[in-house]
C-alpha cells in the first residue's frame, strides 16, 4: 500500500482500542467509502465480515494479556477495483497454519476458531506477516459486481 | 421474561420459547456473552427445552455469535431439548453453509415452518 492510486476513494491509518463505538465508527466510515466506490451489497457484506473478524482476532487473541489501552493499527485503501485492509496488533503473533480447520466433522461443534476461515472464504487474499501479528486482506471487485446487482 | 436491558425478545408459544434479537448486528462481544447467558437461563428453566431462534432483521453475525449458538445447541441437546433456527437472511445463511454449521443446526425458512417442526 505504498504507492498512492489516483483512483483512491478513501485511505488512511487508524488506531483503535477494543471499544464498540470506536469500531462501529471506523467501520461506518470505511463502508461508506466502499459504497461510494460502487461495490455491491454482497461485496460490502464480505468486507465488513472479514474486517470485523480480523479486528476481533487482533483484540481477543493478539492482545491477550495486554492492557486494554494498547491499540490495534489499521491501514486501509479503497478504490473502485479493490479494498485493502491491513490490521496489525502489538501481540507476539501466531502461526496461521496451526489453526485447526473448523469445517472438519470433528471440529464442527467447537464454539471457536472460525474467524480466520471466514476471512479466507470471503476475501480474495489473506496474507500474514512472518511474525503473525499483521494481516493484509485484499478484496478485488468481482467482474459481475455492480451496485445494480444489489439484491 | 427478558430483562429491561436484554438484547432479546422472548415469547412463549405453547411449549416453545421463541427468541428474537433486538439488534440488527450481533457483533459486540459483551452483548453476545449476555445473549448466551440469557438463553442459557431460559434453557435451565425448562425440563425439556424447545427453542426457536428467529434471525428476522439480523444483518450481521460474527463468528463469536456462531460460537454462542453452538454452545446453546450443545446445551439443549444435553437436556434432551430441541432447537430450531429460522428467518435467516440469505447472506447470513451462506455463512452457515461456508462453516458447515447448517449440518448441525435445524434451519427453517420461516418461524411458522420451524414451529410446525417441533415434536
Amino acid at each position: 500500500m505504498s504507492e498512492p492510486d489516483p483512483a483512491t476513494v478513501d485511505s488512511g491509518v487508524v488506531e483503535l482500542i477494543n471499544d464498540r463505538r470506536a469500531i462501529d465508527g471506523f467501520e461506518a466510515r470505511m463502508l461508506e467509502a466502499v459504497d461510494r466506490a460502487g461495490f455491491s451489497k454482497v461485496s460490502r457484506f464480505a468486507i465488513r465480515l472479514a474486517t470485523e473478524e480480523a479486528l476481533m482476532n487482533a483484540f481477543k487473541h493478539g492482545h491477550k494479556g495486554l492492557p486494554p489501552t494498547v491499540p490495534v493499527r489499521i491501514e486501509y485503501s479503497i478504490t473502485p477495483e479493490r479494498v485493502v485492509v491491513v490490521i496489525e496488533d502489538r501481540g507476539p503473533g501466531f502461526t496461521p497454519d496451526a489453526v485447526a480447520d473448523p469445517t472438519l466433522d470433528e471440529n464442527l461443534e467447537t464454539p471457536t476458531g472460525r474467524g480466520l476461515m471466514l476471512m479466507r472464504a470471503y476475501l480474495t487474499r489473506v496474507e500474514h506477516n512472518p511474525a503473525g501479528n499483521s494481516v493484509k486482506m485484499t478484496y478485488l471487485r468481482p467482474e459481475t459486481d455492480t451496485q445494480d446487482a444489489n439484491a | 421474561m427478558a430483562s429491561s436491558d436484554s438484547r432479546l425478545s422472548v415469547a412463549k408459544m405453547d411449549s416453545v420459547t421463541r427468541i428474537g434479537f433486538i439488534d440488527r448486528n450481533i457483533l459486540d462481544e459483551g452483548n453476545i456473552q449476555a445473549i448466551g447467558e440469557e438463553i442459557s437461563s431460559i434453557i435451565d428453566a425448562e425440563p425439556s427445552p424447545k427453542l426457536l431462534i428467529s434471525f428476522d432483521n439480523v444483518d450481521h453475525l460474527s463468528s463469536a455469535a456462531l460460537g454462542t449458538l453452538i454452545t446453546i445447541n450443545n446445551k439443549i441437546r444435553n437436556r434432551g431439548g430441541q432447537l430450531r433456527l429460522a428467518d435467516i437472511d440469505p447472506q447470513i445463511y451462506e455463512v452457515f453453509v461456508i462453516t458447515r454449521l447448517n449440518k448441525i443446526f435445524e434451519i427453517h425458512d420461516t418461524s411458522d415452518e420451524a414451529m410446525k417442526s417441533f415434536s
